[in-house]
């Protein structure tokens, strides 16, 4: 029997396992929305097609599934862009169907027409328009495939109408190959040795790694391959979660913001393992002055990572997880004693550099935000899901909650797209009926994608919104108060907000507000127990910044303190 | 340094653009393009004359690799190989150029492929040396027009340097 565009597509959706679709419809997509009204698909209606890529992308970070979004053509597809961005630049996979006028109207600027594919080639890893109905099945299935293998990555595919609607005989293709497109998982053997060899005969050896550990699902291998050798670990804010923050081996976040301990450790390395990590300029800082003692090893799925922005000492282009399982396969041969009791000194050094307090701050009588992520991470253990937006908020989310686990830090790292967190949570509590998903957001943040408390509250999802309001863009006055002497042009949010509480209550949330350090903690428990969508306006003190920082171009062990 | 990368692209809607695209976006150069279909007609190749220290090239290479709708990366320089572009100059002619026209031309192994009252239109082909060697002498003499196809290259030797998989 035949089956229309349409209908393949909501077969290849469902053959891709495929359970929840972001959306929102239009003219030029309604043929699948009518054939997704019967369906045992979950559609959840975004108020604006960024945050349905932003709550696929959520959902994808915080699963390790892929997240699909439905939109229609013209600024349904323009709309999504950003949110394909982010998830380009954070490697997530993420499948983007986009509506497009009829193959004989492309080209002619007809109405709600926009060419998508040319728009979306720098920022998709790949990108598809169906312009026959008997190529979709094929396309759909390469397009998972290619989203979720190799570096991950968002793939669009756009839809002509017409090709929705013409019928052919469906067959799902049972196996993908493109020639031009065959991820390298498994690492070269004989680099692999040489780099085992190498770290053995490393006396300051650090461990850098980044959300290449996530995307493949790495961890375990991690803490077993830093434990085993006693090797300390630095995670890239995409790597939080990848090992155990709260690690008596982890040396927390580096790099713009890290800690005193990972920059300077970095600094006196003598060997860099980079795991999954790219060596960007919020991590590396002047990047000549960067690790100037360390020889280094990256390992990395995309060889593109490799030697783009440092030199590289030995290259090894594969999995993650793959190769630190050979790794540590080969540490059984190596003398690990004596390679552990080489590294005392180290420990000793590092040591040292934990004794400069440089996350400190002094809760008086105006709330601190960094107080507030500590209460956060405390009363959670750790266990929630954390997505944060742009800015203060996400370093202060960074540096203040312990992140335990893989997968529970939701962040726009790449492309810091501010309105990213809260339909990311979105996306998480979805995945995650049952977890507690916390978007720790700032008020300029929160506002570039507040309609999406209307999702929230039409799905029922408990998101808890804990805004660090200080009226202020806060990293803008904070750049502005270091580098541009206190002209703080466009920056100030003061009395021209919303009440973030109304705000709340007028789209059927709950809203709380704090003035008081001694309510910070009742009003989270408070809020923690409620089971509908919470915002909680914490009024913190307006000029807190984050520190430490190593201003931009400057090398790591140039960090301002306070 | 000067680079020619052979690319086996799949002949399909929006590969130039990619490629294009990936040179743009990240800040690389082209000196020059060309693309055609191979004997199969799924497959294209494409020229590119690029410049770039190693680190930028090793970029180029690696970028290209990585686009879904590339087959297959080649960068000449490491080869040898032999390289071709085709040129079409007008040349203003008059009595008393009409003859060392003709002359340059034949050195060359160029054509006049068309002739007018006041030009000849030359047809040129040749590596890079070649044809800038020949554009210098015909320079003074006086170029209407010139138009360059872009370099197309090979690897020398029975293997071809083309086939998927080669």
């Amino acid at each position: 029997m035949k089956k229309t565009g349409a209908q393949i597509i909501v077969e290849c959706l469902k053959k891709e396992g495929v359970d929840t679709l972001f959306n929102y419809p239009g003219g030029a997509i309604l043929p699948i929305f009518d054939e997704l009204s019967n369906a045992p698909i979950h559609q959840i209606l975004v108020r604006h097609e960024q945050a349905a890529v932003h709550a696929a992308d959520g959902y994808a970070r915080a699963s390790g599934k892929i997240g699909v979004v439905l939109v229609t053509s013209g600024p349904g597809a323009t709309n999504t862009v950003t949110g394909i961005a982010t998830a380009f630049m954070d490697s997530i996979p993420v499948v983007i169907l986009t509506g497009q006028v009829p193959t004989l109207l492309i080209g002619n600027d007809a109405f709600q027409e926009a060419d998508i594919i040319g728009i979306t080639r720098p920022c998709t890893k790949h990108n598809y328009l169906a312009r026959d109905v008997e190529d979709l099945a094929q396309i759909l299935k390469e397009a998972f495939y290619v989203a979720r293998s190799g570096r991950p990555g968002p793939v669009l595919i756009d839809l002509p109408k017409d090709t929705l609607i013409n019928p052919t005989e469906f067959k799902y293709p049972e196996k993908v190959f493109i020639r031009g497109y065959q991820p390298t998982y498994e690492g070269h053997p004989g680099q692999i040795q040489r780099a085992v060899k190498l770290i053995m005969k490393s006396k300051r050896p650090i461990l850098y790694v980044g959300g290449g550990i996530i995307s493949s699902n790495a961890s375990k291998e991690l803490t077993l391959f830093a434990e085993r050798l006693g090797i300390p670990v630095t995670m890239t804010l995409m790597g939080l979660g990848s090992f155990p923050g709260n690690h008596p081996f982890s040396l927390g976040m580096l790099g713009m913001h890290g800690t005193y301990r990972a920059n300077m450790a970095v600094m006196e390395s003598d060997l860099l393992i980079a795991i999954g990590s790219r060596f960007d300029d919020r991590v590396t800082g002047k990047i000549e002055a960067f690790a100037p003692q360390a020889k280094i090893i990256h390992i990395d799925i995309d060889p593109t990572s490799i030697s783009k922005n440092v030199r590289v000492d030995l290259p090894i282009v594969g999995d993650c997880k793959r190769i630190l399982s050979k790794m540590l396969s080969l540490l059984e041969e190596e003398d690990i004693h004596s390679f552990k009791e080489g590294l005392n000194k180290w420990h000793h050094q590092i040591e040292k550099l934990k004794v400069v307090h440089n996350m400190n701050y002094e809760q008086k009588d105006i709330i601190k935000p960094q107080y507030v992520v500590e209460k956060i991470y405390e009363l959670t253990k750790g266990d929630a899901i954390i997505s944060t937006e742009v800015g203060q908020n996400q370093m202060w989310a960074a540096q203040y909650y312990q992140f335990i686990k893989p997968r529970t830090l939701l962040t726009s790292g790449g492309l810091g797209t501010m309105g990213y967190g809260f339909p990311a949570a979105i996306g998480a509590q979805v995945a995650f009926p049952n977890k507690l998903v916390i978007d720790i957001a700032g008020d300029g943040s929160f506002q570039m994608n507040s309609q999406e408390l209307a999702t929230a509250v039409q799905y029922q999802l408990p998101i808890k919104v804990a805004i660090l309001n200080n009226r202020y863009l806060g990293m803008i006055r904070q750049w502005q108060e270091f580098f541009y002497g206190k002209r703080y042009a466009s920056s100030s949010l003061e009395g021209v907000q919303p009440d973030f509480v109304k705000l709340a209550e007028a789209y059927g949330a709950i809203g709380l507000r704090v003035d008081k350090p001694e309510e910070v903690v009742p009003t989270l428990k408070k809020a923690f127990s409620i089971s509908k969508p919470v915002i909680i306006d914490f009024m913190v003190d307006p000029e807190e910044n984050v520190y430490p920082m190593v201003p931009a171009g400057e090398p790591l062990n140039q960090m301002r303190l306070v | 340094m000067r680079h020619v990368i052979t690319l086996l692209v799949e002949n399909e809607f929006g590969v130039l653009a990619r490629v294009a695209g990936l040179f743009s976006g990240r800040g690389f150069n082209i000196e020059s393009l060309c693309v055609a279909e191979t004997l199969d007609p799924m497959v294209s190749t494409m020229t590119i004359v690029t410049r770039g220290d190693d680190q930028i090239i090793e970029q180029v290479l690696k970028q290209l690799n990585k686009l879904v709708s590339v087959i297959k990366v080649m960068d000449l320089i490491e080869k040898d190989f032999v390289e071709r572009e085709m040129v079409l100059v007008k040349v203003s002619a008059n009595s008393e150029t009409r003859e060392e026209i003709l002359r340059v031309v034949d050195i060359f192994r160029g054509k006049v492929i068309d002739v007018g009252s006041k030009t000849y239109t030359i047809e040129v082909t040749g590596d890079e040396k070649k044809i800038n060697a020949i554009l210098a002498l015909l320079k003074p003499l006086g170029i209407k027009e010139l138009v360059r196809t872009g370099h197309v290259a090979m690897v020398r030797g029975s293997k071809a340097s083309t086939e998927p998989g080669a």
